[in-house]
This record gives C-alpha cells, structure tokens and sequence, in this order.
C-alpha cells in the first residue's frame, strides 16, 4: 500500500516524536515541580516564556529556534565553530521543533497535578525525616501520576503532529526530514492523493488514540 | 527531656505571641479554633518559621531567632499527626509506617514497623490501602507511622476531630496508652473541652494568639484565671461529661 518513503517518513515520524517525548518527560517534570512547589521571582514569567509556543504560530517559534541555533545563531554560531556541524536541516532539529511546541502542554498538566497533592502529605513526609528530592520522588511524582502520563500522551501527540517549526528548523528534505506531516504536505502538492489519504488516516486514527487515552488518564482535560 | 518555646509570628493581622515550658508529660493545647495552636505546632515541626523566638526540645535548640538557627523539619526528629492524618493513599498501611523513619538500616527499619504493628493491633491489615481501612485503623496507622522514628516529641493536631463520639471516647483511653508506653513528650491540640480535661498532664489555654492560663486541668477548670477562660472551659458543663 505504501511505497518506500512513506514508510521512511513513518518511521522517521515516530523516532522524532519518542525521542522528543523522553527529553519533554525529563525537563517538563523538572520544570513544573520548581513552578508548582517553589516560589521565586520571575516564576509565572518564567511560565509564560514555556508556554508561549503553545499560543504562538509555530513558524514563529521556528524562527526563534533559527536565531538561537541556525548557523550563525547565538548557540548555533560557537557550536558550528568548534565543531563545524549544525543542528539545522537534520531529524534532530526535528526533534528540537518538536520539543520546544510539544513542552508546555507537559509543563501545564504537570504543575496542575503537582498542585493539587495535599501539601500535608508533603510535610507529613518532610516531618518523618524525608528529604526534598526522596519526597519528590516518593510522595509528589507518583500521586501526580495521572496527570504525567496526560501530558506525555499529549506531548507525544503534538510532537507527531508537529510541521510549521519543523519546516522552519529542519526543512523538508525527503528521505531526510520529512515527517508525516511534512509528507503529506509534499504528497499534497504533487497531486499523489492515495497515498496521502494513506497518511492522513494513519495520523488521524493515532492522534486520536492517544487522546482518548489521555483522556482516560487525566478527565481534567 | 522536655520542650520549652517561646513563639512570635505575624500573618495576615493575626499575632501568635507565645511562651511556654512542659516535661515529659500530655500537654493539651485548648482554645477555639484560630487561637494559635495548630500555628505553633507547626513552628515546633519547623513547617512554618517562626519571626523570632525559640524552640528548644531537650536540650537542643531547633531554632532561635537571634542565633539564627533553624533546624530543618528533616532533622527535627518529631511525630507528627495531622487533623487528616495525611496517610499516603498510593502506599499500604505497612509501607506508610515504614515511611515513618529514614533509617537507611532496612532489617532496622522492618524490624521496628513490625514492633509499631504488634503495638498498635494492626495485624493483618499491612498490605491495606489508607482508602481500605476504617478511622479508627487509619488513625492508629497515623500513630505508628508517627512513633516509628522513635520522636523526641510527639505533636498531634486535632487527629480525632474526624470520629464519631464513641471512638473519640476510645481514643483518649489510646492516648493515655501511648504516653504511658512511649514516655514522650505528647502535644495535643483540641478545641474539646472534655478531651482537654480528661488526657491532659498540663492544659494551656489559648486565645487569640496568647498563652492565658496553664496548670493542671483540675486547677484551670477550678479556678479559671478570667471570665474568658470561664467562658472557655465552659465551668459548669463539663463534669456531666466527666467519665472518670
């Protein structure tokens, strides 16, 4: 049914998103302990710059993702010195794109479960001897479970979905970069409908599937 | 042992201004509800930080103002019994008193949890959730969990305020059980009259921030020292409660 780089773009589609969702798990819990159990200046200002991709044209945020890491970029510049390699136009900018929209829909679910865990569990586990981090680990993340595993069924989602920063960052270079997204907006333009009916089908029943799971996760949303 | 603490916070209009000194014995802090006494409990427990004073437990100083010392919760060494209990709802009773302790010994740790369960009557019941148990269980896991660290004190605020009248009743025989078991300071916190009267060593009568009497219950009761501990302690009514 599908020739060889739809395939490509599939499996290109779904490494990009899991591998995006691992770094939106790791920093998108970290961030949203600190927003929701300390406080310190420039903490909603500090939440307002996470979750602005969320809001913003995803071209938008592409092009702050080109001046900060393009080749003459402000971390992209020193990077592309030293070692002579760019992020820019490989899947791994994909995966930047895709991290930086998907990350707040993490950050949100997150802080509003860790949030709502009763903070006389937390000194009930302060006051029997257990440091910050060992009640964190033990007492906040497991009872802010549901809304973690929300947002990473989210983040995955959007991740997959992501085009406009990913064809900013990463371009749509086939056999390289192109996404499914990106596939399908190529296969589109060409007037190839079967197989892009192949993939929009494809995508349509896997985001929703994994809304109904986050769904089921957090009835919240 | 004994604790000795002299408090001073300001919060929202609100002073706690408090100074008092109790030994190894049930200290019950009276008043209404908002005279200060689940504030100072806290500051005890190092949850909330005093704006100046001190809290000394023994003799260690757990914090002082003017020296600047502030001992974290961590290291405070208390039992702690929350209104709600605050028992972990994605732990068993076991695991929620084995949480009770930070001992990194774990044949120490299981060794003492099993001692807690024979002392409390919880046989049988270690791999029940907190959402599987009744109030008087959940309470008594509360308590272990509290007791497993071996406190140098043991804080209790208001931890029957959620039960019916006749395990209220129970409760206080319990109560008197583990000051007699566990010779630790014991502070508890109620705005029950009869509860004051019938558990307490020493009563300190709260109002609106302020010490305004302590003694023995009898004597408080007896002789109160203003018309509004009178008020308070409610002179005439309590006997009729009076068990023993």
């Amino acid at each position: 049914m599908f020739d060889s780089s739809v395939l490509f773009s599939l499996r290109l589609s779904f490494q990009v998103a899991a591998v995006a969702t691992f770094f939106i798990i790791v920093v998108g819990v970290t961030v949203a302990y600190f927003l929701a159990q300390r406080n310190f200046r420039g903490k909603e200002l500090l939440d307002m710059l996470f979750t602005l991709p969320l809001v913003l044209p995803p071209t938008v945020t592409g092009y702050y993702l080109i001046i900060l890491f393009g080749r003459n970029g402000l971390i992209g510049k020193p990077i592309y010195a030293w070692t002579g390699w760019s992020i820019m136009f490989t899947w791994y900018a994909a995966v930047l794109a895709s991290f930086v929209v998907a990350l707040p829909l993490m950050i949100k679910t997150t802080r509003a479960a860790i949030e709502t865990v009763d903070k006389n569990l937390i000194n009930a586990s302060y006051t029997s001897g257990h440091s910050e981090f060992e009640t964190a680990v033990r007492v906040i993340l497991p009872l802010a479970k549901r809304g973690i595993m929300a947002g990473t069924v989210l983040s995955f989602a959007r991740a997959l979905g992501e085009f406009g920063a990913t064809l900013m960052l990463a371009g749509n270079i086939p056999g390289k970069t192109d996404t499914m997204p990106l596939a399908i907006y190529s296969l589109a333009g060409s007037g190839e409908w079967s197989q892009a009916n192949g993939m929009v089908i494809l995508l349509t029943l896997v985001s929703g599937l994994f809304l109904y799971f986050a769904n089921r996760y957090n009835r919240t949303i | 042992m004994g604790l000795s603490v002299h408090l001073k916070k300001k919060v929202n209009g609100f002073n706690l201004d408090v100074t008092w000194e109790i030994d190894n014995e049930l200290t019950v802090l009276f008043g209404y509800s908002g005279a200060g006494k689940s504030m100072t409990l806290q500051m005890i427990a190092g949850l909330l930080i005093p704006d100046d004073g001190f809290v000394r437990i023994g003799s260690t100083t757990m914090f002082d103002g003017s020296k600047r010392i502030n001992v974290p919760s961590q290291q405070r060494h208390l039992g702690y019994v929350f209104q709600d209990l605050a028992l972990f709802p994605h732990m068993t009773a076991l695991d929620n008193i084995l949480y009770g302790s930070n001992n990194t010994g774990k044949s120490e740790r299981r060794e003492r949890a099993g001692e807690m369960i024979g002392a409390f009557h919880l046989e049988g019941l270690e791999e029940r959730y907190p959402a599987e148990l009744s109030g008087g269980q959940k309470q008594r896991v509360a308590f272990a969990r509290a007791l497993m660290r071996k406190p140098y004190a043991l804080l209790l605020d208001e931890p029957f305020s959620a039960l019916d009248n006749p395990l209220r009743i129970e409760m206080r025989r319990f109560l008197i059980d583990i000051k007699n078991r566990f010779d630790v300071p014991i502070i508890f916190v109620t705005h029950d009259v009869t509860e004051a009267y019938t558990v307490a060593d020493t009563l300190i009568v709260y109002s609106n921030g302020k010490v305004v009497q302590k003694g023995k219950p009898k004597d408080v009761f007896d002789n109160p020292a203003s018309a509004e501990v009178e008020i308070l302690v409610n002179a005439k009514e309590y006997k009729f409660f009076m068990p023993f």
